[in-house]
């Protein structure tokens, strides 16, 4: 995986799995779902809101209760990656699980405004804006979560396991 | 050189020596299953996997509670309930708690399911409750708690560890809750974020076992991966009351290293309260002057267990709450129920005008003892965001059993040194 682009959407701090999907969204359809989605703080995000944008946050994005629809509802809309100051780590994970790339970067959310251009470079392991030039380091996934976020998630890989043992009631299969 | 989350971390990986930000894949001693499991299935069946496909990896590894919408309040809840049973059952799941259930963050430890030096994960965010047992213990979500269920095994990124040493002694009316909100107010809601706590000094190793569960649940309030305690002698006679199962707690080396170290003085603290809409918003009660409410509560996997029943009960011998405040007490289990029905502590409850709940999440998270707008509630529960008891213009207070009880005798918020 060399460079991605993208438009940056962006996020103040502290945004929560209610804010990102407000319980009274929880239970309906999908479809539904994303057009509550960031409702809060950015009502109406599912209309603007493209496949290939990215997220940029602040500290803290995706704190609150374990629930995966708020990173199911994300996935969703388009995006693909989410690059913020900090990220709370239940979030982080179902990130991951759900195929999902969480990108940790200390000062980047000052590198962007809402709409510009956001350029990932994996080889380098820098954010870059390609307007101003500014650039950020991170930390690239590497072992078993980087094979889960290029299988696509955890659940292709679990339904892989699954097709691939042997019939029977409680028989181990082996994971990676 | 580790810290106890490194330790355990290796261990259960079967790797020698790590650092924070190594990645592992560990084998899990236990996964915890609460009502989550409707979402589970939801998400196996939305990748196309027939949940009745999966195979527990180990049955003795794997407990499974009902607790969030017991009993059922709606036809929707008593239909994913009656799958949830029959999946189950078809799963062979061999601890699975139904009927009598309670809030699982009390049954799973209460049941001896939890062991000093285990590596545990939870699809709930509270699982950190266990790390009072020495375990180290987290929350993860649904499909990744599907891949457990399977495999036994899951990554972890070694997290680094850093300690909080609370030093001095407890005043009179100030609990484990009081300093945990304390460091929430004045360190903020994200200090320990994805990192390990150690919780030591003097007054950790005083508190009792239900005082310390509510310092590893709030935890992860703080951000945390793990809250962990050291096993002591209280540690030990808990845990083998409940199991013969062998195990091995695990201390920090001499030289481990952490990454911050905060000291407390707690003999300065007085009681705290947060104010809506977050723990971080925590004061000392000095601060929070006439403030009515309408309800008051103790109750959830922070509280409701013996000791704070019993808090409660003692401040409220000889005395009424008042008569415009609706004072519930959900005891945790069914267990923490006959126990105080058992001391006595249920008639003192009742004649001093609370009305006893049944063991379960719900006035924790808004289904049963629902807010209207404009009602403030003070809660001994571990959150109170903006619209988690119902209405998003109600007001949800935390605090300490005693503090709750002082503000349910006064009808107000109120300091419990007033009450004694
Ligand atoms: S009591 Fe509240 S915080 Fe605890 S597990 Fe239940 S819903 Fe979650």
């Amino acid at each position: 995986m060399d460079a991605i682009r993208g438009r940056a959407r962006k996020f103040g701090e502290n945004i929560d799995t209610d804010t990102i999907t407000p319980a009274a969204s929880l239970h309906l359809p999908m479809e539904e779902m994303k057009k509550h989605a960031f409702g809060p703080v950015a009502p109406g995000f599912y209309k603007t809101v493209q496949p290939g944008d990215i997220i940029v946050a602040d500290n803290n994005f995706g704190c609150g209760s374990s629930r995966e629809h708020a990173t199911e509802v994300v996935k969703e809309l388009g995006i693909r990656y989410i690059v913020c100051e900090s990220m709370a780590r239940i979030y982080m994970r179902n990130c991951v699980a759900l195929g999902l790339y969480p990108i940790l970067a200390k000062g980047v959310s000052r590198l962007f405004n809402e709409g510009d251009e956001i350029e990932i470079d994996f080889e380098r392991a820098m954010v870059t804006n390609p307007k101003t030039g500014k650039a950020v380091p991170f930390k690239p996934l590497k072992g078993t979560p980087k094979e889960i976020f290029d299988g696509g998630g955890i659940l292709p890989l679990l339904k892989k396991l699954i097709e691939e043992a042997p019939p029977g009631p409680g028989k181990p299969v082996t994971a990676p | 050189m580790m810290t106890i989350a490194e330790k355990i971390l290796a261990r259960a990986s079967g790797s020698g020596t790590l650092s924070p930000g190594d990645y592992v894949t560990a084998h899990i001693d236990l996964a915890m299953l609460p009502e989550m499991l409707g979402m589970i299935r939801r998400v196996l069946l939305k990748a196309g996997i027939d949940p009745a496909s999966l195979r527990i990896w180990d049955t003795e590894k794997v407990v499974a509670v009902l607790d969030h919408y017991v009993p059922a309040a709606s036809l929707e809840i008593a239909e994913s309930q009656q799958q949830i049973r029959e999946w189950m059952e078809k799963l062979h799941v061999k601890y699975y708690y139904d009927l009598f259930p309670g809030v699982c963050h009390q049954i799973v430890h209460e049941k001896g399911h939890v062991r000093p030096g285990e590596l545990i994960v939870g699809a709930d965010s509270h699982t950190t409750t266990y790390g009072a047992l020495n375990a180290a213990a987290t929350g993860i979500g649904a499909s990744e708690m599907a891949f457990v269920m399977q495999t036994g095994k899951l990554w972890f990124m070694v997290p680094e560890t850093i300690k909080f040493e609370i030093n001095g002694k407890l005043p009179d009316c100030v609990y484990s809750k009081d300093v945990i909100l304390y460091i929430a107010g004045k360190y903020s809601t994200d200090v320990a974020q994805y990192k390990a706590i150690e919780w030591t000094g003097p007054v950790v190793d005083a508190l009792s076992m239900d005082a310390r569960f509510t310092m590893s649940n709030m935890s992860v309030e703080l951000g945390a991966k793990f809250g962990l305690f050291r096993a002591d002698r209280k540690t030990i006679d808990y845990v083998r009351a409940r199991t013969d199962k062998e195990f091995q707690p695990v201390e920090p080396d001499p030289g481990a290293v952490y990454a911050e170290t905060y000291v407390i003085n707690a003999s300065a603290l007085e009681p705290q309260v947060a104010l809506p809409h977050g723990v971080g918003n925590a004061k000392g009660v000095s601060e929070v002057k006439d403030v009515p409410i309408d309800q008051a509560v103790i109750a959830s996997c922070c509280h409701g267990r013996i000791e704070d029943l019993e808090i409660a009960a003692n401040m409220l011998k000889g005395k009424k709450v008042h008569p415009k405040v609706r004072f519930w007490v959900g005891p945790a289990s069914w267990e923490v129920y006959k126990e105080a029905m058992d001391k006595g502590i249920l008639r003192t409850l009742l004649d001093a005008g609370v009305m006893i709940a049944n063991p379960s999440c719900g006035f924790c998270t808004g289904i049963q003892g629902v807010l209207a707008a404009g009602e403030r509630c003070i809660a001994a529960t571990p959150r109170n965001f903006k619209g988690r008891m119902g209405s998003n213009d109600a007001e949800i207070f935390l605090a300490s059993p005693a503090t709750v009880t002082a503000s349910a005798i006064k009808g107000r918020i109120a300091d419990p040194r007033e009450v004694l």
